[in-house]
């Protein structure tokens, strides 16, 4: 069996084999399938789910009908505690629902209300996963934190830099959201799927009769199992007291000639072309949000393109601050193919990222991720 | 892995002579306690020596005890079954107010309870869902020590009489029924039982008292106590989960809980789980027998494992520690750690604890017992249980002293806020 043959000879890095990893499991076949993994290379492991999210905060987003998959269901956290089981190894649930709502939630519903597109995935990452859940690993005895991110972490040693790089499956790479991650973090860090693609994992899973093997993938955002983004920040800010954008406003060209009314500017994405309501000779997409004016700017596919875009809170990865101007390849949103481009930093945390031909949909609110090759030089969120 | 446990507030080992006594109930004397025939009488007689036994525990008469699958059925039975008693006083029903459902309306409207802020969820839920109904309920707050005032108590009993500016709601509600912990599960703390019980006496109002984690600790006398319903759990005190028991004053007007057949005088019908009454009555027996030494020991084993962290330890204090407690109980708060973390490191070297109260996932939320007796969240998640029980051993909390320093020394080089809290001090 070829997949067998790959796994047994995984790379082992020699530093972790000594003491206990904890592992971050979701009840997935991606974080399952590290727990089979690292105990096959003989590493003392703990698991630990979190519990993020309380599905019964806003019930009118949960659908009567057959219970639908959610995000923290207690089916998940069944599912990892049966997978620890089978392998035998001590698991636990952690609760981390505040944190997950004031570094994770709370900053996603701001977002989109200030007319951003914000990708929580990374704020839970860096926020969360590597954060407080990498505290609480080291403080019950682990050395570091492995997870099912499809990735790979390390040491260059002329550097004594930890360098973040791609995942072997280029359709599965999940770098795009690891990019906020500190040297601490990477150095505590394991992402044992890195080298494999999600055939070998499901076999992996197989080979090792994981309950978990034929679970279907999650796709959605965790704490909005439905995908409807708009209900859920109606929902939340009313729990929360947030007030939405004054009901109703104008959708406007670029020079200012208004072409429709919309509905709260946190209904609308840059790049949008359905849904505004209204149809146009030729296609027109939202190609700015301009939440003080209460307006949605749409215009032609032309107007949707721009060269360069400036970006703060910069993280330097797999190399430090450069003292002058990078070339990288960047990526601007999860499924973009990353482009040739400049990367001129102003000062520590914000950067110019200048294209070499035009991108279309530059959206403020996503990270910009700067690589070179495989590795992870940076990222930073698009202004 | 050695593994020492110090979570029998949770529940408890089935003592091997009630292991023993129950046996012969799942397979050779299987009979329904309720048949005629010979097999079945033998059965009958094994559940009403156990009632002898379970009473004998409490001070109560046997009839008056009834069996329940638990303490929090028993709980439930007590507080529903006392708010939906017949009325019995008189009250100015309007006189066309024949239909059932504006009857229950009434019911529940007239209705008054007192309880307290640190009851367990099957009282507080219970009180929860009775409010939703329209019953008022007062929750006493408690001292830092986790005490209730018996004069609060007093002071929040209602009669119910009439209020003139609001005619087409003819009464205030009259207090039906109080009902007040006897130890709480996570500090040990003891109320004081029998002044709140002489009051309600006064008042003629029913008293219940959960006595889930006092009994087989410290003596219980429902008649000393001034109690008309008490509950308890068998496997608290080393009799098995699933089986419970509700006494019930003669005299007292209760509604049952469940409907059937006619088992236990159709008062609480489902055919009788024999063998785990019978080791309820065989744990009662060996608990009133052991009681007090079970007391001495234990106690002297507290408090080795109380004196020998708060010496080992810095920053730590001991919740509800100047209160009368039960003797196994120790909640000790161990500033600017995260309480669930030291439980998860102490669970990893062999160590058995508490934190808080675990939700449906398992997930650790903030004790609502804590905070009632003036802790911050913060200081609330960093506190831990330690219960001990009758096979603690010495040699077993030579071994928690040995770990849980280090553990904790371990968490709070790591943690965030120790520093900080650390210099505040």
């Amino acid at each position: 069996m070829t997949t067998a043959t790959k796994f047994d000879t995984l790379p082992a890095r020699e530093e972790t084999l000594r003491g206990l990893i904890a592992i971050a499991m979701s009840g997935g076949v991606d974080s399952s399938t590290v727990a089979a993994v690292l105990q096959e290379q003989g590493h003392p492991i703990v698991g630990l789910t979190m519990q993020l999210w309380n599905q019964r905060r806003l019930p009118e987003l949960q659908g009567d009908g057959p219970k639908q998959h959610r995000c923290c269901s207690l089916d998940d956290v069944y599912d990892a505690k049966r997978v620890a089981q089978h392998l035998n190894f001590p698991h636990y649930v952690v609760n981390f629902e505040e944190q997950f709502e004031q570094r994770v939630v709370r900053p996603f519903v701001d977002q989109y209300l200030a007319g951003r597109t914000p990708i929580a995935c990374t704020n839970c990452n860096t926020d969360v996963k590597f954060e407080p859940l990498l505290r609480m690993a080291r403080q019950i005895g682990a050395e570091r934190l492995a997870t099912g991110h499809y990735a790979r972490i390390r040491k260059n040693e002329q550097t004594g830099r930890w360098e973040l790089l791609r995942a072997r499956d280029d359709s599965k790479d999940q770098s795009y959201f690891l990019w906020g991650l500190s040297q601490e973090q990477l150095s505590r860090s394991e992402f044992p799927l890195g080298e494999l693609n999600k055939e070998e994992v499901r076999a992996l899973a197989r080979r090792t009769n994981l309950p978990v093997a034929e679970k279907p993938e999650s796709m959605e955002l965790c704490f909005v199992p439905s995908g409807n983004y708009v209900q859920f920040i109606q929902a939340y800010s009313r729990d929360a007291g947030i007030s939405l954008t004054a009901g109703e406003g104008e959708i406007v060209t670029e020079d200012g000639a208004v072409v429709g009314h919309h509905n709260g500017v946190h209904n609308f994405t840059v790049g949008q072309r359905k849904g505004l309501g209204f149809s146009a000779g030729k296609p027109l997409y939202v190609i700015s949000l301009d939440p003080e004016k209460n307006r949605v700017v749409v215009g032609d596919d032309d107007s949707l393109r721009a060269s360069s875009c400036e970006v703060t809170g910069l993280n330097w990865v797999s190399c430090e601050l450069p003292e002058k101007p990078l070339r990288a390849r960047v990526k601007i949103r999860h499924k973009h193919e990353p482009a040739d481009a400049t990367v001129a930093p102003l000062d520590s945390t914000t950067a110019r990222v200048t294209f070499d031909a035009p991108q279309r949909a530059i959206t403020p609110g996503q990270g910009a991720v700067f690589y070179d090759e495989d590795r992870v030089l940076g990222g930073a969120w698009i202004r | 892995m050695n593994r020492v446990y110090l979570d029998y507030n949770a529940t408890t080992p089935v003592e091997p002579q009630v292991l023993d006594a129950m046996l012969p109930y799942f397979s050779a004397d299987f009979a329904n306690a309720s048949s005629i025939h010979t097999p079945g009488q033998h059965a009958r007689a094994a559940i009403e020596t156990a009632r002898e036994q379970v009473a004998a525990l409490i001070g109560a008469r046997p009839q008056d005890v009834v069996f329940t699958s638990g303490g929090t059925e028993s709980d439930n039975h007590a507080i529903f079954g006392a708010v939906n008693a017949p009325i019995t006083r008189p009250i100015n029903f309007p006189t066309n107010s024949v239909e059932a459902r504006e009857r229950r309306w009434l019911i529940s409207h007239t209705r008054h309870i007192i309880t307290t802020v640190i009851e367990h969820e099957a009282v507080l839920h219970t009180c929860q869902e009775l409010e939703m109904l329209g019953v008022q309920v007062t929750y006493l707050s408690v001292d830092r020590d986790g005490l209730i005032d018996p004069e609060s108590v007093r002071k929040a009993i209602q009669s119910g009489r009439a209020d003139p500016n609001l005619p087409e709601a003819p009464v205030l509600p009259t207090t039906t029924v109080i009902t007040v912990m006897h130890a709480n599960n996570e500090l040990g703390t003891v109320q004081p039982l029998e002044e709140i019980g002489r009051i309600a006496k006064e008042h003629k109002v029913y008293f219940h008292t959960d006595a889930v984690q006092s009994a087989g600790k410290i003596p219980i006398d429902v008649n000393e106590l001034h109690v008309d319903l008490l509950s308890l759990s068998g496997h608290k005190l080393y009799a098995p989960k699933g089986v419970g028991a509700l006494y019930v004053r003669t005299g007292t007007r209760l509604r049952q809980l469940l409907y059937g057949g006619h088992h236990q005088r159709g008062f609480r019908p489902g055919t009788e789980n024999v063998a785990g009454i019978v080791g309820l009555g065989k744990a009662a027996e060996i608990a009133r027998h052991s009681l007090a030494s079970d007391a001495l020991r234990i106690s002297t084993l507290r408090d080795r494992l109380e004196r020998g962290l708060l010496e080992r330890v810095p920053h730590v204090h001991v919740n509800g520690g100047l209160a009368p407690r039960t003797p196994n109980t120790t909640n000790i708060m161990f500033a600017g750690i995260e309480g669930e973390a030291l439980v998860i490191a102490l669970d990893l070297k062999g160590l058995a604890c508490s934190v808080g109260a675990a939700c449906s996932s398992g997930a650790v939320e903030p004790s609502h017992v804590l905070t009632a007796i003036g802790l911050s969240l913060e200081e609330a998640k960093s506190s831990l249980r330690f219960s001990l029980g009758r096979h603690t051993t010495e040699s077993e909390i030579d071994f928690a002293l040995e770990i849980i320093p280090a553990a904790v020394a371990q968490l709070r080089a790591l943690s965030p806020t120790y520093r900080k809290e650390a210099t505040a001090r």
